[in-house]
């Protein structure tokens, strides 16, 4: 099967409070998924019903092809998870953190100290891999953590808010390995996060939730048009556009609405496939085009739109 | 199910390893049992040595002698009073250390070894781990009670070789350990250990920290214990089958804390708590 992570109706109940509302998701193989929401939207219920640490009050999930609530210890033995607390032994120093981990989860015996050894010094930690884990930088132990989470190679990687508590230098860092891990390792990631420029870096597809409820799903750019409808293209014209374009304009039928911002012109156009056509359009009508440039919507102008209206509503043009 | 025996191997060997490195924890665990099994136990035995045999009544032991077992008596007779005040305190006074030493090692590392994970922050990792809930919680019950076995054969062992050093010189030959103490070390220290361990599983299931913890079986625990002990104590004057018959019934008490214990030791529980 092609899913990494397949739930129907997935539900956990608090004491009569819903935390986690009928969810149902697909995230394939391979792919870095955005979990995106507000701090207290279900993520992290999400994370721990996912990997049978909680069992659920309802609804089903299959990871890695494993049913969450019989196969949880092999499904666990498969995932590697970078908690929002990095959970490391501040008494013990790196290697032991690694070696009783590399224990729990299995690694081959013999292939641990190896192992462990390389991570180390993959992620820049081997001079220090002896002190105690105490005497650490955040983002030292940030990295140890994620380390540790991929210790045993999952196949399946949970990160819950991997950038939080870190300054932009070690984010940064910590970015740059998320993304070379899903493009060489070729690892599903699941990345709960509130840091909606990370998403945008490296999500293939995102799923917004909040208040345990799944808003919407899918790639930033298929969601910017489910919302948005059409797409959006600046039109560079170094000035106010002249008559005969305004009036091009109004027989153009793939224009669904135009405005100027600037010197430019700004067009709601149906897709992508209209541009050329548009651009020659104009310029036949005497427009001295200096550039095309396509307005992508930031994925922070998505997630405010779902936010705002949910896209059951059928959202219009911002 | 087959027990990950590699896990659980790892998870003991962490939680001692940690309580090496952690003062407030092992230093108990080494100065109450050398200060009451090895300092205190050779002053007993060696302070009459030193004392003249004028200085020794026989009325010093009669209400101990009242309300002793004809069985006891017996060695003591034709003994000079310097020799029965030294057999005495090498084989009753410092019996009852043998329960509260297990006990308190067993309940200070099941508190470290069970809060100690909450407190520190580590163990939603750890529930992350494929490692299952009954595994986990044996391998932590392990972590608390093999040490104290250990403890409390060393303490015997030491024990043993202090008094008997100690009152060679007034006794002549070896004098101890008489044959209450092997039921004793070997039977109900055990049992009064698992006890307590029992006790505070479930005390560290409500507590945040180890102090925390400790507290709670400190302050509702131990008082009972040492009631309880103090009761046994007595058992030395009675019969090794008494003694093994009560020492069934804490053990029956131990495993049913630890029992309750398992019950409720889940991961959903232990995560809806951190």
């Amino acid at each position: 099967m092609d899913e990494a992570i397949l739930t129907e109706g997935l539900t956990r109940r608090f004491d009569g409070k819903v935390a986690v509302d009928r969810l149902g998701l697909s995230v394939q193989r391979g792919e870095v998924f955005g979990f995106l929401g507000p701090n207290g939207a279900g993520k992290t219920t999400t994370v721990r019903l996912l990997n049978g640490v909680l069992s659920p009050s309802a609804g089903k999930a299959q990871v890695l092809g494993l049913d969450v609530l019989t196969q949880s210890s092999e499904i666990r033995r498969q995932t590697g998870v970078l908690t929002e607390t990095p959970s490391l032994y501040e008494a013990l120093s790196a290697r032991d953190n690694l070696l009783f981990f590399g224990d729990l989860y299995g690694v081959p015996e013999d292939k641990l100290p190896q192992r462990v050894a390389a991570i180390l010094e993959k992620f820049g930690l081997r001079e220090r891999a002896d002190d105690r884990v105490g005497s650490y930088s955040k983002g030292m132990k940030q990295r140890l953590a994620i380390a540790r989470a991929l210790l045993h190679e999952p196949a399946l990687l949970f990160l819950d808010e991997p950038t939080a508590s870190l300054d932009p230098a070690a984010a940064r860092m910590v970015m740059d390995m998320i993304q070379e891990l899903s493009h060489n390792e070729s690892c599903t990631v699941f990345l709960c996060t509130h840091n909606l420029a990370e998403a945008q870096r490296l999500c293939d597809r995102v799923g917004v939730i909040d208040h345990g409820v799944l808003q919407a799903v899918g790639a930033p750019r298929e969601l910017a048009r489910q919302l948005w409808h059409g797409i959006w293209v600046e039109i560079d014209l170094r000035g106010e556009p002249p008559s005969q374009v305004r009036e091009a304009l109004q027989h153009l039928p793939a224009v669904r609405s135009h405005s100027t911002e600037k010197d430019r012109l700004l067009l709601e156009l149906d897709d992508e496939e209209s541009i050329p056509d548009v651009v020659a359009a104009l310029s036949g009508a005497g427009g001295r085009i200096y550039g095309v440039i396509p307005r992508e919507h930031t994925l922070e102008e998505i997630y405010f739109e779902i936010e705002n209206q949910g896209l059951g509503n059928g959202g219009g043009a911002a | 199910m087959t027990w990950n025996w590699r896990a659980m191997r790892a998870m003991m060997r962490k939680d001692l390893k940690q309580v090496t490195q952690n003062k407030m924890v092992w230093l108990p665990m080494v100065i109450v049992p050398a200060i009451f099994l090895i300092v205190f136990p050779a002053l007993v035995v060696v302070l009459p040595t030193l004392a003249p045999p004028s200085e020794f009544k026989a009325d010093d032991l009669a209400p101990l002698f009242r309300q002793m077992p004809e069985q006891f008596k017996k060695p003591l007779e034709g003994l000079t009073l310097q020799q029965q005040f030294t057999i005495l305190g090498a084989n009753f006074l410092f019996a009852p250390m043998f329960l509260l030493i297990p006990l308190m090692v067993a309940s200070i590392l099941g508190a470290d070894s069970f809060a100690g994970e909450k407190e520190r922050k580590t163990l939603e990792g750890l529930l992350y781990t494929p490692i299952s809930d009954m595994e986990l919680f044996v391998a932590k019950l392990l972590t608390a009670l093999a040490p104290a076995m250990v403890i409390n054969v060393v303490s015997f062992v030491l024990y043993g070789l202090v008094v008997n050093l100690g009152g060679y010189h007034t006794i002549g030959h070896i004098f101890f350990p008489t044959v209450t103490w092997w039921p004793l070390v070997f039977w109900m220290g055990p049992a009064v250990s698992v006890a307590g361990l029992g006790a505070t599983v479930l005390m560290s299931s409500k507590a945040k920290t180890f102090m925390e913890a400790q507290q709670i079986s400190g302050t509702l625990v131990l008082p009972i214990v040492f009631l309880m002990i103090g009761q046994i104590t007595g058992l030395f004057f009675l019969s090794i089958a008494l003694m093994f018959a009560i020492g069934v019934v804490i053990w029956g008490v131990g495993i049913w804390l630890i029992w309750i214990g398992a019950k409720t030791f889940s991961r959903g529980e232990l995560i809806a708590r951190i």
